[in-house]
Parts: structure tokens; C-alpha cells; sequence
């Protein structure tokens, strides 16, 4: 991008120009031209006093005609300098507002700026790519936990929305197009403390580009896609994406999980939902005949994982040719009571409202109920800026594509081990899943838990690290007991140790850790600080181990050796 | 024929040609420097400044620092003239004379620099 100042100064040249010859020529003028003074003799005005004049003449200050009153020559010349200089000076300042109110202008300054605040970063930061439901929840989350993070959208109003945002981390945002490598690249993508990119645009298209331009760039830098179709999925994942987030097959898969087996969709919903929300009731959906109104991905999805658990649906589809969806569909909205009662409403246990627009979802429901007051609802809700009315809709279950690849994707950056946890779970059965939630809920009371990740190595967990080089032990006991009373537990259930690239499903508090160790814990937030306190001060984890108050001087410690 | 490049090259060899003509004559005598030619040479090189801005080329950049310099130079000598007969209101001795026109001299060269600089951009410039 161009020099700023270049671009002013080449806009200003002919205003410039004006400006001076206006003056020179009045200077002269009034040099060359004779006055009278007071003794009647001719008189002529030196280039100082001319210049002193012209000054406050074409700032509109007008002190007076010095050192003595002019001839009639001398006004009418500078009646003519009066109207040169204001209407130059008005040329020039105009053009100048001009220019900085030109668009092109603004942009390459919201460019240069915003590379400039990047370069600035010093910390490990995030580059997002699109400015929707998903990205505004996952910007907010991660503000609150202070991890950096840039915005790259191509809408300028989704931008100006961003830097009006009440965020507690500065987020810098940039209205360009994120396809572009030079957009990515201003944007930090080979910086060292980039983490990871992030492509949330809502065209697949767009982000299968975003994905391969990352990897070809900077093929270190982890990349995160949200992905709607099989198709593109599998697109990303053959040049190495990193992870890709499909939310309807997330939601269906989830939403099968509780049919048959209700503790674990609460340990799949506990894990990756947001710390500090209430823990919503929890209904288990019967098994019978559903209503599922719209074909597109997300029935599709929902469809294809609950058959897997024995749940017929019957569809409503008011497109069957561009959905292809079955001869048996019924071809309607699923808005009207007819529609509805064609696919025999009043024998089925649930509804699914899954179009892709809200109004009509709502409608499907209100009319669904009204024919079956006894129906379980489920409603995708497509856009966040219908929260209240969903809310009040008194839905069962609500399913927001933006809000489950947000918490997907914070669950990848907060705790990777996530990861792993839930590949080791899908073989447990429902009796594990029961007392794994049993022992979260016995620890976190009414509130969503915090899951949170450990490392024993030397940077995380110093005093437990030094410990075990001089061939001590210390048990995960040690490390989850209260401080101010070491016979209690900490309000924490450590999920998973990772160890040599094998898992540990909920490990023994008697368990050794070994240094390299990769911990994943779930509970209260004030554990963490707890935790954290205990792993990385010394004096604080021999009290633990042997409830025996070291010292903290030197000085004190030989004394008492 | 650019229009634009004759205008350009005008005013940079007028603001040369002035800044001359103040500078020839006897170094320290008033009689020989015309305070009109002082001025004129001072707009002109002002002028021809503004004209050079803007241009992103290596040399543009060079051209408008010498023509830079030759501004500096000249608005030192009038401001020079100007506070010695008119705030201090000592009369024009030569001492003075010389220092205003040591400082058109440094400008002349300046404005030298620039025309040479022109001239070796118009003889590589290949259409």
C-alpha cells in the first residue's frame, strides 16, 4: 500500500501552488505600489512589512492599514488581495477535507494502522477470518481469558460493530477481504507468536481458500475451519487442516448421544459449553416417531445419527427436487397445521424445526404444540439476535450453529487434550458416563465446569518438575489438595493424564505423575488459581506432601536444619 | 509534448536561474543584490517544491530534497535581511550582505543539484 503522505501531498500540489503565487503577487504588489505619509511625501512598503500585512489580510485578521493610510491605489490593490487569499486558503483547506474523507484514502489508513497494531503484538495471538455469530462469541471468550486475537471481515459495518464491542482485550479489526494473501500476511500470519487461523467466513468456499493459503504460507501455523458439507471437509482435510468443525454433524451426533445414552451428551455438553452458565435442565427426548421439518444439512444430519439410534423420522421438506430428500417426505413448510397433521403430528413424540429460517422454525413449533401439547421441541436457531424470542418460545433444545463451533473451537485452544478425551470416551459406556457426571456435579454444584489443562514441565509446574528430577515422588493428591486444609480435595476432578502419547482415563488421586506429563482437569475456576499456586511454589508442595511448614529464607533453614 | 514535465522543468531552471542572478556581484554590496530578485527566486523555488511532491520514485525523492535544502536556504537569507534592517534597524552593512548572499550561494547550489538530477532522469528515462 501507497505512502499516505505521498497521497496527500500529491492531492494538495495545485491548492499549494495557489496559495503561495496569491501571496507572492500581493506582496509585490503592495511593495511596488507608492503610498503617502503623514507629511504628504511618497512612500513605499518594504518586503517585511508587505509580508507582515498580506499575513493578517488572508487570515481574515485585518489589524489595520499600516504604518499610515493608504492611497487609493494601494486599497484597491488590496481589495483584490483580500479576495485571492480567503478564497485560496478556502481552496486549500476544502481540498484537504477532501482528502481525508475520501474512502480510498480511509482505507489504506485502516490498513497501515492495523498492520502497524499487529506488528505492535508481542504475545501469542489468533487470526479470525469473518465476523458472524460464531466469531463475535469466540472474540468475546477469548478477550475474557486475554488471549489475543485479530479480525479479518470483509463487511465494513461487521467491523465497525467489532470496535464498538465492550471487550476487555483489544481486538484489532480489518474490513478487507480475507481470501487475499497480502490481507492474511498483513494481518500476522508469519509472525512468530501466531497461533493459529481461525476461518469462520460462512462460505465454505472462502475458507477452504483462507485454510490452503495458511498452510502454503505458514504450514507450522494451526488452522481451524468451520466446514458445512462433506464435500469441502474433506477438501480441507486433504492439505492438512487442522481441524474442522462441521456444527450440524456436531449437534446430530450429540443430539443421538441422548437418547440412548444421556450422562454422556452432559459430559460432551459439560466439557465444551461456557464456563459460568447454569446448568440447563436436562430432558431426555423419547424415542417414537419425530417430525423433522426442513432437509437441508442440518436435517440431513439429525436424520442420518438418530436413525442410527432407532428413531424414525418423518420429514416435511417444502423443496424435495433440490434436497433430494425421500418419496415419503411431505412436501410443505411444516408452518401450517395441515402440513403437520399430513405427517401425523398426533402420534409423533417430537418435532425438529431445522429450516434455515427462524420465523418459520418458531411458527413450526407454536402450531406443532398446539396440535400435540405433549411434543418435545427442537429448534435451530440460525441467527444470536433472536435469543430473546427463542427464549421465550420455551424450546427443549436449541441448537445454534454459531454457539457450538464457537465453544468447539475454545475447547480446541483452551485444551487441546479435549481432543483426545473425547476420542478415549466414545468407547465408555452410559454407567461410566454416570459416575463421571456424578462426581463433576458433586464438585461444581449448580454452574457449568471449567475444564483446564496442566503440563509438568519446567515452565508450567516448576516445583513439581524439581521435585521429581531428584527422584522424589509426588502423587495427584498432592497437586488437588486444598492448601489451607490439605486432608480436603480441591472442588476438581482431573479427567485424563497423557502420558507418552497413551491416555489415562480418570486417573487415581494415589497416581504418580511423571514429568511430561499432560493433565486435563474440569471443576471450579478457583481451582485453577489453586493449582497453579501449588505446582509453581515450592514451600507451598512440600505443606502438601508432608503438612510440614518449611522455612522460606536461607538463612532461617540452616538455623533449623 | 507533456505539458506537465514542461511546467515542471520550468519552474525548477526559473528557480535556478533567479537564485543566480541574486547571487552574482560582489559579495558584500547591497548595490549589487536586488531585494526583488531575492523574492523572486524564493517563490519560484517554493513553487517548483510543491511541484515536486508526491512522486514515489527514488529520484523524485532526491529532487525534492535538494529543492528542500534551496527553500531552507533562501527563506534563512530573506528572514536574515529581514530582522537586520527591520527589527534590529541596524543599516545593511556588508558583513550582512555577505552572510545573505553566502546563504543564496548555498541555495544556488542546491537548486543546481536538483536541475542536474532532472536532467539525468530525463536522459535515462526510456519510453
Amino acid at each position: 500500500m501507497h505512502n499516505v503522505i505521498s497521497l496527500v501531498l500529491r492531492r494538495m500540489r495545485l491548492p499549494l501552488i495557489l496559495l503561495i503565487s496569491t501571496y507572492a503577487i500581493s506582496v509585490l504588489g503592495l511593495t511596488l505600489i507608492p503610498g503617502i505619509d503623514d507629511q504628504g511625501n511618497p512612500w513605499r512598503m518594504d518586503f517585511f512589512h508587505a509580508i507582515y500585512f498580506v499575513s493578517f489580510l488572508g487570515s481574515t485578521i485585518g489589524f489595520g492599514e499600516i504604518p499610515y493610510p493608504f492611497t487609493g491605489a494601494q486599497r484597491m490593490w488590496t481589495t483584490f488581495t483580500i479576495y485571492a487569499a480567503v478564497v485560496s486558503w478556502l481552496y486549500a483547506i476544502g481540498t484537504i477535507l477532501t482528502v481525508i474523507q475520501d474512502p480510498g484514502f480511509r482505507r489504506v489508513l485502516a490498513f497501515q494502522s492495523f498492520v502497524r497494531k499487529v506488528r505492535r503484538m508481542r504475545e501469542p495471538f489468533y487470526i479470525l477470518c469473518g465476523y458472524g455469530d460464531a466469531s463475535r462469541l469466540l472474540v468475546r471468550e477469548l478477550s475474557e481469558r486475554c488471549i489475543h486475537c485479530v479480525v479479518v471481515e470483509k463487511d465494513r459495518e461487521k467491523i465497525e460493530e467489532l470496535a464498538i464491542e465492550d471487550l476487555l482485550d483489544y481486538v484489532p479489526g480489518l474490513s478487507e477481504d480475507a481470501t487475499n494473501s497480502d490481507t492474511l500476511i498483513a494481518a500476522g500470519l508469519n509472525r512468530p507468536n501466531c497461533r493459529g487461523v481461525i476461518a469462520l467466513t460462512g462460505d465454505d468456499h472462502s475458507n477452504l481458500t483462507i485454510a490452503i493459503t495458511s498452510k502454503l504460507l505458514a504450514p507450522d501455523v494451526q488452522v481451524i475451519c468451520q466446514s458445512d458439507s462433506k464435500d469441502s471437509a474433506a477438501n480441507m482435510d486433504s492439505f492438512g487442516t487442522d481441524h474442522i468443525i462441521d456444527p450440524f454433524e456436531i449437534f446430530a451426533s450429540r443430539f443421538a448421544m441422548m437418547f440412548h445414552s444421556p450422562s454422556m451428551y452432559l459430559v460432551y455438553e459439560w466439557m465444551t459449553a461456557v464456563y459460568g452458565a447454569p446448568l440447563s435442565d436436562f430432558k431426555r427426548p423419547p424415542t417414537g416417531t419425530w417430525i423433522l421439518c426442513g432437509f437441508g444439512r442440518f436435517g440431513k444430519a439429525v436424520r442420518k445419527f438418530i436413525a442410527i439410534e432407532g428413531v424414525k423420522t418423518r420429514l416435511i421438506e417444502a423443496d424435495t427436487e433440490a434436497t433430494g430428500a425421500p418419496l415419503d417426505t411431505v412436501v410443505g413448510r411444516g408452518t401450517e397445521a395441515n402440513t403437520l397433521l399430513e405427517a401425523d403430528i398426533q402420534d409423533a413424540v417430537g418435532v425438529i424445526a431445522g429450516t434455515d429460517n427462524d420465523a418459520n422454525n418458531l411458527s413450526i413449533l407454536i402450531t406443532a404444540r398446539y396440535l400435540n401439547p405433549g411434543l418435545f421441541t427442537v429448534a435451530r436457531q440460525n441467527q444470536q439476535k433472536k435469543d430473546p424470542i427463542f427464549k421465550a418460545a420455551d424450546i427443549d433444545l436449541i441448537m445454534q450453529p454459531g454457539t457450538i463451533v464457537a465453544q468447539n473451537i475454545l475447547g480446541l485452544i483452551l485444551a487441546p487434550l479435549l481432543g483426545d478425551f473425547f476420542r478415549l470416551t466414545r468407547n465408555q459406556n452410559e454407567e461410566w458416563a454416570n459416575v463421571l457426571v456424578s462426581r463433576i456435579a458433586g464438585v461444581v454444584a449448580e454452574i457449568t465446569p471449567e475444564t483446564w489443562e496442566l503440563e509438568i514441565s519446567p515452565l508450567q509446574a516448576p516445583a513439581v518438575f524439581d521435585r521429581l528430577i531428584r527422584q522424589q515422588k509426588v502423587l495427584l493428591k498432592d497437586i488437588c489438595s486444598n492448601p489451607k486444609n490439605r486432608s480436603e480435595l480441591l472442588p476438581c476432578v482431573p479427567l485424563l493424564i497423557k502420558r507418552d502419547g497413551t491416555g489415562m482415563l480418570l486417573p487415581d488421586m494415589e497416581e504418580c505423575v511423571q514429568s511430561g506429563d499432560q493433565i486435563l482437569f474440569c471443576g471450579h475456576q478457583k481451582s485453577t488459581y489453586q493449582i497453579r499456586y501449588i505446582v509453581n511454589d515450592q514451600r507451598a508442595l512440600y505443606y502438601m506432601q508432608t503438612g510440614v511448614d518449611r522455612p522460606g529464607g536461607a538463612v532461617w533453614r540452616w538455623i533449623t536444619d | 509534448m507533456n505539458l506537465e514535465k514542461v511546467i515542471f522543468a520550468f519552474f525548477s531552471i526559473l528557480a535556478l536561474t533567479l537564485n543566480y542572478g541574486f547571487f552574482i556581484g560582489e559579495l558584500d554590496d547591497p548595490t549589487h543584490h536586488n531585494v526583488y530578485e531575492l523574492f523572486a527566486a524564493l517563490v519560484v523555488s517554493l513553487i517548483a517544491t510543491i511541484m515536486k511532491f508526491g512522486d514515489r520514485a527514488h529520484i523524485g525523492a532526491l529532487l525534492l530534497a535538494t529543492s528542500l535544502v534551496a527553500d531552507l536556504q533562501l527563506i534563512a537569507a530573506a528572514m536574515v535581511w529581514g530582522y537586520v534592517v527591520y527589527v534590529a534597524e541596524s543599516p545593511l552593512e556588508p558583513s550582512v550582505m555577505s552572510s545573505i548572499v553566502s546563504l543564496s550561494g548555498g541555495a544556488l547550489l542546491a537548486n543546481l543539484t536538483s536541475v542536474i538530477l532532472l536532467v539525468v532522469e530525463s536522459v535515462t528515462f526510456r519510453r
